[in-house]
């Protein structure tokens, strides 16, 4: 089949490796050929966590500058600073909501304006979804579900094979109970939110 | 079922029946130990954190000379503190399989370098392997147990940190019966390695190299495939780039691709027969050019004088990983061929952009510890600092790292340091750190009436790897039977005389006792002692305690917590320090900073 390449871009305690190995046990369920790669051990310290899926006939587990299909970002800045890894085909799928480093913080540089990161990424590619995936998370009832949503996002984007049952079978195989209606909710607010979302150039958020 | 690199191995070695394994952590190594140590028991053989690489590997040797299989686990670097067990093992030999898995970091993700561990093969003349898929790091593991009870030698096996953090799916094997027991049969002729029995042994080890060649000759894991006349070679991770390579530029039919697997002894007959179809060759390797040269030697004895390149010349670099973009480019070029390669896309309107590196976690008991220090040493004394969580206390404001080389120097250094200047040194290890090869250099101390003074950073754990346990640590939460070594008596016991313990997060007391290191004329101690807040979770030792904020009316915004603390839960407001109550530990180092008192718990 036809390869996708996934790379996905978030911070420490985001969940993105575990959206990243669900979104492989999907595609094994689904009977399509998949690896995943991770960066481990800064996570915990704030810093920056990177992941990717290849699906399809590729066995490299990483993706070059420039060869992504489609990139999930968890916040604005990792987003922007990821856009090396897309190329003009590149589907965009952004979280707005946005996590300051530390450097920013205590006044090491400056926060990018969201709108306008919005905004350059739009002209960059030739698709984005913006979703404000912390807001769904908390609605659904768990905030801790934000990778959910952006797997649901993911879906509802339909830029890769696999259909929402397939991610709901192993979300379920793979949640534990407490958490389960949360994380299924917040999956189907992210397909929804796939379907219709914000509009980059009024997001309302600035950081 | 979909697993990590590290997990197959572990499945691998499980499925060869191991009986002992053995570990010191590591990124990329350290999820081989971590599943071993959640499945032993159950399984039933014999696992072990070590207390560094070289007392790990000797432990399976132990093992595997018994006649029980064994494996040891260790990151690239852990190799060197092994290496002199190693080099001399590999002329004992072994009586059942001993698998070493070495990790390499090409890039340097989590290590202090990148050094290409490809070498050791050839410096001990053991048998290397290098898998190149999830399924393949399981299935090699199984072969290369195989390979080492043939051979009677140890086998390592090499990965870099892409395969051992990649998930790819893996089918099971059926699993081998464990035996963990054996028996060690004398024969001091042969295990005792004095000049006499070694210079026989070297003969030995020279036999069992030839072979292992024809091992590596027939092995199925070095193939050939294709019949055009543009040679590719290849070895572990890279493999699947150059596939995906050949893939994607539509060239399978003008190319013949040479995989090698089992790679170290390099099969001559096969790479001769190899050279001999095609019209020049491109060597697939990522950092030092080792199979490019054995080959182009091999060329050369065999008056084959076709184009043999790979580093260097436009083509690959010798510092770094590779990536499928740069192979796919590299093999396009060479071989004349068009590039479909899409473009990254160009943005010139994205502004600079905050780093945003990583930090020592909110209420780390080190950051309170730098402080004491610092406040009592200034900036001018030298910080000679070691490997762990710690060392990211190099980072502004802290600024408490001068010398960084190798796990356990920050003591050897120290010394030379004190003995070469007139400077004041305050040396920082961790706990695990002091326990794999901290106390040597601190004899070293002692003994030779070093002054400087050493700082035990004892957060309980192995905070940087993972939370494993090291020989200070209480394993009875974890279920594990181990006897605990207190570092305080460790570090009485050798003679250290001005010894003080002090929990970092009292300020007012660690201050006090770096004062009191300061006035001491010798080599003294400080121990640091708090659990690292992370692990004390995990383990359910946690104290409930109420975030902290910052009462405006009296903050006169002098900021001492931001510019000498620095906790990544606070942060500035439109010039109002602020902290997040929801990264806030409640540590309460930063209110006993405030020289104003205007950090104050939350009321709940
Ligand atoms: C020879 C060697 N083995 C292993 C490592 C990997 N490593 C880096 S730091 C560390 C342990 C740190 O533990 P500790 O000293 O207790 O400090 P902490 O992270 O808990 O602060 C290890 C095992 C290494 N760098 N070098
Ligand atoms: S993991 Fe523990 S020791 Fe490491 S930085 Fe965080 S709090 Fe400190
Ligand atoms: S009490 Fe202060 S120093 Fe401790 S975690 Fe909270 S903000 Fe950080």
């Amino acid at each position: 089949m036809e390869t996708k390449r996934i790379v996905f871009v978030g911070v420490g305690g985001q969940g993105n490796l575990l959206a990243t190995r669900l979104l492989g046990e999907a595609c094994l369920a689904a009977g399509i050929p998949a690896v995943v790669s991770e960066i481990h051990g800064m996570a915990q310290r704030g810093g920056i966590v990177e992941s990717a899926l290849v699906m399809g006939d590729a066995t490299s587990p990483i993706v070059s500058e420039g060869e992504a299909d489609i990139l999930v970002g968890f916040e604005p800045l990792e987003t922007l600073r990821a856009l090396n890894k897309c190329n003009q085909d590149t589907v965009i799928i952004v979280n707005v909501h946005p996590l300051p480093p530390f450097t920013v913080a205590i006044g090491q540089g400056v926060y990018p304006d969201v709108d306008k990161a919005l905004e350059t990424i739009r002209n960059a590619v030739s698709s984005l979804i913006a979703l404000d995936g912390d807001e769904l998370a908390a609605k659904a009832g768990n905030p801790l579900s934000l990778n959910m949503v952006m797997v649901g996002a993911l879906i509802g984007s339909k830029s890769i094979p696999l259909d929402g049952d397939v991610l709901k079978d192993t979300i379920s195989k793979t949640t534990k109970q407490a958490f389960l209606d949360s994380n299924l909710k917040a999956f189907d607010f992210g397909i929804a939110a796939a379907h219709s979302p914000l509009d980059p150039s009024k997001s309302g958020i600035k950081s | 079922m979909l697993l990590l690199g590290n997990e197959a191995i572990a499945r691998g070695a499980i499925e060869a029946g191991i009986g002992v394994a053995t570990c010191y952590p590591g990124t990329p190594s350290s999820e081989i130990p971590d599943t071993f140590f959640t499945l032993y028991q159950e399984a039933g053989f014999y696992f072990e954190y070590s207390t560094n690489e070289k007392v790990a590997l000797e432990v399976a040797s132990g093992a595997a000379i018994s006649g029980v299989r064994s494996m040891c686990t260790m990151k690239h670097v852990g190799m060197n503190v092994a290496s002199d067990a190693l080099m001399t093992l590999a002329y004992l030999g072994v009586n059942a399989g001993m698998v070493v898995i070495n990790a390499d970091d090409p890039s340097l993700f989590s290590s202090q370098n990148e050094q290409d561990n490809r070498y050791y093969a050839r410096l001990s003349a053991l048998p290397m392997m290098e898998p190149t898929t999830a399924q393949e790091m399981k299935d090699m593991t199984v072969a290369a147990f195989d390979v080492s009870e043939k051979l009677k030698l140890p086998v390592i096996l090499r990965t870099t940190t892409r395969l051992n953090h990649l998930r790819g799916s893996v089918t099971f094997g059926k699993r081998r019966p464990i035996t963990s027991k054996g028996s060690f049969k004398k024969d001091p002729f042969h295990y005792v390695a004095i000049p006499a029995v070694s210079r026989n042994l070297h003969k030995i080890l020279a036999e069992k190299y030839d072979q292992s060649l024809q091992l590596s000759e027939k092995s199925e894991y070095n193939r050939m495939t294709g019949t055009g006349k543009c040679g590719i070679v290849t070895n572990g991770v890279s493999m699947n780039y150059v596939q995906d390579a050949i893939n994607d530029l539509g060239i399978s039919d003008k190319v013949t691709l040479l995989r090698l697997g089992f790679s170290h002894p390099m099969p001559e007959n096969l790479i001769v027969k190899f050279l001999k179809g095609v019209d020049k060759v491109l060597v697939v390797e990522e950092l030092e050019p080792i199979m490019e040269n054995e080959i182009r030697s091999i060329a050369q004895s065999k008056g084959i004088g076709i184009p043999i390149k790979g580093k260097g010349d436009n083509l690959f670099p010798q510092l770094f990983e590779f990536d499928p973009g740069l192979v796919r480019k590299t093999i396009a070029s060479y071989f004349d061929v068009p590039d479909t390669s899409p473009q990254p896309v160009e943005v010139t309107d994205v502004p600079e952009l905050p780093g945003r590196p990583p930090n020592l976690c909110a209420g780390c008991p080190h950051r309170a510890m730098y402080y004491a220090i610092k406040k009592v040493y200034g900036p001018d004394a030298i910080y000679p600092s070691d490997i762990g969580c710690y060392t990211l206390g190099v980072l502004p404001p802290l600024s408490m790292a001068d010398i960084v080389i190798c796990m356990g120097a920050s003591v050897g250094s120290s010394c030379g340091i004190a003995a070469a200047t007139d400077q004041k040194v305050v040396a920082f290890i961790g706990d695990s750190t002091f326990f794999h090869s901290g106390i040597p250099g601190l004899i070293n101390a002692v003994h030779n009436k070093h002054k400087f003074t050493l700082v035990i950073l004892d957060n309980g754990t192995t905070a940087m790897t993972g939370q494993q346990p090291h020989p200070g640590v209480d394993t009875e939460p974890m279920g594990v039977d181990t006897t605990q070594i207190s570092i305080e008596s460790v570090v009485r016991g050798v003679g250290v005389e001005h010894v003080e313990v002090v929990n970092p997060l009292q300020v007012k007391k660690a201050v006090a006792a770096a004062q009191a290191s300061k006035d001491f004329d010798g080599i003294s101690v400080i121990i640091s002692k708090e659990l690292c807040p992370l692990y004390a979770r995990a383990i359910k030792k946690a104290r409930k305690v109420r975030p902290f904020y910052v009462n405006q009316d009296k903050c006169t915004h002098r900021l001492d917590c931001i510019n000498y603390l620095a906790c990544p839960a606070m942060y500035l407001d439109d010039g109002k320090t602020m902290i997040n109550e929801n990264l806030c530990i409640g540590c309460a180092v930063c209110a006993q900073v405030c020289p104003e008192n205007a950090i104050l718990p939350l009321k709940n």
